[in-house]
């Protein structure tokens, strides 16, 4: 019983900074995304035994954060729309290998996607979940989840089409490393 | 070593997926999606998160000590 306790609290850890990446890319705000990972931590621990060593403890904390954020957004009558619902903070760490207008333009075209697109795209391409997986998460069929992936996908590349490309060459990157405040 | 074989079959497959839904790790929208989702996994985990699970965790230990304690009475 407590190495079984102990072995469940040491697979949340490590699952943790991945779930809060995906909470943030939900509420697009850190102080909201980390209230949600603690309402999740809570639920998870309550429902424990419901949840079976061994399998897939990542897709399982994930699909409880998920309906957490949908169940407090019908709760709160979707008073959450002044979020964009994507990553809308600046960033504490900018990612080095981009300049911040490259990233800038990818969170605005991101922002502008419709919710389920905007976290299949993120359960597939960031957080490393199979279609499968990350069908199961949102409760949709494996076609359904390949097919909002397919068309965020096609909907990005057109818009940062439209934002241009010249601000993607080294002189982007050399002008983020000065001036550090314009990432998010 | 049976194991081994299976987890790289599966990246396989899911690298074959990933080469089709434009993805991967070549992909200009899939390497800034990560990048994104990567520096948010990269601040680490705050403090009071942490110290949530350890208060879930030894309280439930207590608990558990309590009632084997009681049922060998």
């Amino acid at each position: 019983m407590n190495a079984e306790g102990t072995s469940f609290k040491r697979e949340m850890l490590a699952t943790l900074p991945s779930l809060r990446a995906f909470a943030v890319s939900l509420t697009g705000k850190h102080d909201k995304a980390d209230d949600l990972v603690q309402d999740t931590v809570m639920k998870a621990w309550a429902k424990q035994s419901s949840f079976e060593m061994g399998t897939n403890i990542k897709a399982w904390l994930f699909t409880i954060l998920r309906n957490e954020f949908y169940s407090q957004m019908r709760k709160r009558g979707r008073e959450v729309q002044d979020t964009d619902g994507a990553f809308t903070e600046r960033l504490s760490v900018h990612p080095s290998q981009y300049g911040s207008m490259d990233l800038e333009d990818f969170k605005a075209a991101l922002s502008e996607l419709p919710d389920d697109q905007r976290e299949a795209i993120i359960l597939i391409g960031a957080s490393g979940f199979s279609y499968e997986e990350a069908a199961s998460i949102c409760e949709c069929a494996v076609g359904t989840m390949k097919s909002r992936v397919s068309r965020a996908r096609t909907r990005l590349t057109e818009l940062l089409k439209v934002s241009g490309e010249s601000d993607y060459g080294p002189d982007a990157v050399s002008a983020q490393v000065t001036s550090g405040n314009h990432g998010f | 070593m049976k194991k081994d074989n299976l987890v790289t079959q599966q990246r396989v497959r899911m690298q074959a997926e990933r080469a089709d839904d434009g993805l991967g790790p070549t992909s200009d929208i899939g390497s800034r999606l990560r990048a994104l989702y990567g520096a948010v996994q990269d601040e680490g985990v705050p403090d009071q998160l942490l110290d949530l699970l350890e208060k879930l965790d030894s309280a439930e230990q207590a608990q558990s000590d309590k009632s084997s304690n009681r049922g060998g009475e």
